[in-house]
């Protein structure tokens, strides 16, 4: 058995015999991501849909000025309140979120077919009111129009010839990239639990070794000690894959639930795309394992290692927020970076458009290499006097 | 056979090891006397080559620690300051990781940890995990895998060091049996009753230099002593002035 076959499966087998690591790369890693993104996903849709659906509570000043108006708002789903003294004031204090004002002259004006105004008091501050307000708008304007058509009929006008423009949309997005938009943060869920998986794996056979005074007997093997690490670093790689496997598959399953008919998406997560996003990973899973691997070398415990190791891990959420936030076209030099070119793609396989292959071979061997160059860096602390001495 | 031949170590602004030659024969027991931060350990890390010297050179058989350090770790078995075992796994399995990292086949792991595990009087520890150890059963263990390649020679750093009394002369009976095999034994210690119940040859270390050499009789002329506590606190005390070595 060669030595670095034997470091692997040593340290597979005794982190298999590990709770801590088990519970951490097995259960919460992979589920993390997903419980909390579907989690997060159903509230937020729910609260919207829950809302569409609702009766849109107003209060409601002067609503025997224009019966008419109120009960064909009604119908439309308002919900009309009593009127409160000082309603502004009670919309800033946040004690009503939206009211309607029916103004003194209104029925003066509608009589006369001139427009009669009614004033919407709400507070654009107060998020909830947001989609309230624009609900109560879209109902009045609707009432507008068909008030207008009729008066357009009674003097025999067609109602067409007050519409300059007929604006009709058609959105080109296809539902999986509507459904990929909703899943933008996916990629970082999926680039911390490989973050999680190999964590504690790495740590652990480094400077957890040396915490416990194993690391000594261990480098007086006849072994060089690049072997050592590469041993160790597979074990903690095949770690991270697997918490990433079950990380695929829990999203996978969870698609299911999230309430995507609802709103006409669908998320491309079959066992294809899991299998080419895993593949992707590969490298970048390399990637974070060794890092990781290198920032436990270099720290002097265990408690330091760890908090090195999770401040490594907050690194890629500055390209997610990036990508998410700042909405731009994918160059090929960007693909060139790992992080990112892991992002782009994954994203690019959520929405169901097709990978190039160049970008993706950039992609790959600019990770493969950053890999290869920090496992280097890590060899040479590996080999110096002060990682087994504390002298 | 080790030789040792004026070793230099400093740490930034500390000499840990100043001159230190000595050498330790096949078929012998040689202690390594000195009192505690004397330089023995460091002396011992650049024998097992896991510290490079400043100057001077470590052979084990010929072969030089600082040209072919892997070479001198094959032929040594060590017990090293720090002995931490793998605690979830047990006895018998901390045994067989050095095994496998020294390249032996499965049939003779089985074979030489059966022996050790006998020789030590570990067979009903040998299947447990390490968790939940007393010291004595540790430092068993750690003995075991350090000598489950059959190393001719041996370095063991303060083996004693928290052992009851009854885990104390087992062991000395089990270096008295290496001595027997014709192994070369060498070991550190601070404790004087070891090295006088031990050794062949007893090499006294103090303020990294080394103070005296010899046999133990010899030792007690040199100091004109009758006991060889009695030598070795005079042979300590002169060290600081620095006329005997």
């Amino acid at each position: 058995m060669s030595p670095t076959l034997a470091v692997y499966l040593k340290e597979c087998r005794e982190s298999l015999r590990d709770k801590r690591v088990l519970l951490n790369a097995l259960v919460l890693g992979p589920l993390l991501g997903p419980v909390l993104f579907v989690g997060l996903l159903r509230l937020a849709i729910g609260h919207e849909l829950e809302r569409a659906d609702k009766p849109l509570p107003v209060v409601i000043i002067g609503a025997e000025r224009a019966p008419n108006l109120i009960e064909a708002l009604r119908q439309d789903g308002l919900k009309a309140l009593p009127a409160v003294p000082d309603v502004e004031a009670a919309v800033r204090e946040q004690r009503v979120t939206l009211a309607l004002r029916i103004t003194a002259q209104f029925d003066d004006d509608w009589r006369a077919g001139r427009p009669a105004q009614v004033e919407i008091i709400y507070d654009s501050s107060d998020r909830d009111a947001d989609s309230q307000f624009e609900r109560l708008k879209g109902m009045l304007e609707n009432y507008s129009r068909r008030t207008g058509a009729m008066r357009l009929i009674a003097r025999g006008l067609l109602p067409s010839v007050a519409s300059g423009l007929l604006i009709a949309t058609r959105d080109q997005a296809t539902p999986q990239a509507r459904g990929a938009m909703l899943f933008a943060m996916l990629p970082y869920f999926l680039i911390l639990t490989s973050f999680l998986g190999g964590m504690w794996l790495a740590i652990d056979s480094t400077a957890g070794e040396r915490e416990r005074q194993s690391l000594e007997p261990l480098l007086i093997n006849p072994v060089p000690r690049g072997q050592i690490l590469l041993g160790k670093l597979c074990a903690a790689a095949t770690f991270s894959l697997i918490s990433l496997t079950l990380g695929l598959a829990a999203f996978s399953i969870a698609a299911h639930f999230q309430p995507s008919a609802q709103l006409e998406m669908t998320l491309n997560l079959g066992p294809a795309v899991a299998g080419a996003l895993l593949l992707l990973m590969v490298p970048l899973v390399l990637l974070i394992v060794i890092a990781q691997m290198l920032v436990s070398a270099f720290s002097r415990s265990y408690r330091e290692a760890q908090t090195y190791v999770s401040l490594l891990q907050l690194l890629p959420l500055i390209p997610s927020i990036a990508l998410s936030v700042l909405p731009f076209t994918p160059r090929l030099w960007m693909y060139t970076l790992p992080l990112i070119g892991q992002q782009l793609t994954i994203l690019r396989l959520l929405r169901g458009e097709a990978v190039n292959p160049l970008p993706l071979a950039l992609c790959t061997v600019v990770t493969l290499l950053a890999a290869g160059a920090v496992f280097l860096v890590t060899r040479r602390v590996y080999e110096s006097e002060r990682l087994a001495v504390n002298a | 056979m080790i030789q040792i031949e004026q070793l230099h170590k400093r740490f930034g602004a500390r000499t840990a090891v100043e001159d230190v030659s000595f050498s330790a024969h096949d078929g012998q027991i040689t202690g390594l006397l000195g009192p505690n931060g004397a330089g023995k350990t460091t002396t011992l890390r650049m024998l097992y080559a896991l510290l490079r010297p400043d100057s001077g050179r470590v052979t084990v058989d010929g072969i030089d620690a600082a040209l072919q350090p892997l070479e001198v770790r094959r032929r040594l078995g060590v017990l090293p300051d720090a002995r931490g075992l793998y605690k979830r796994l047990s006895a018998r399995e901390n045994i067989a990781y050095f095994a496998q990292l020294h390249g032996m086949e499965p049939q003779l792991i089985r074979q030489r940890s059966d022996a050790l595990i006998q020789a030590l009087a570990m067979q009903d520890i040998a299947e447990r995990r390490v968790e939940g150890f007393s010291q004595g059963e540790r430092v068993k263990t750690a003995i075991a895998r350090a000598l489950v390649h059959d190393p001719r020679h041996i370095v063991l750093d303060e083996p004693t060091n928290g052992l009851d009394v009854m885990a104390t002369r087992g062991l000395r009976d089990f270096l008295r049996q290496l001595k027997s095999e014709g192994r070369c034994v060498l070991f550190s210690t601070h404790i004087m009753q070891e090295v006088a119940a031990l050794c062949d040859r007893i090499v006294i270390i103090a303020g990294g230099r080394v103070v005296a050499d010899g046999t133990p009789e010899a030792l007690r002329e040199l100091a004109g002593e009758h006991s060889l506590e009695e030598a070795f606190v005079k042979l300590i005390g002169n060290a600081g002035v620095g006329e005997l070595a």
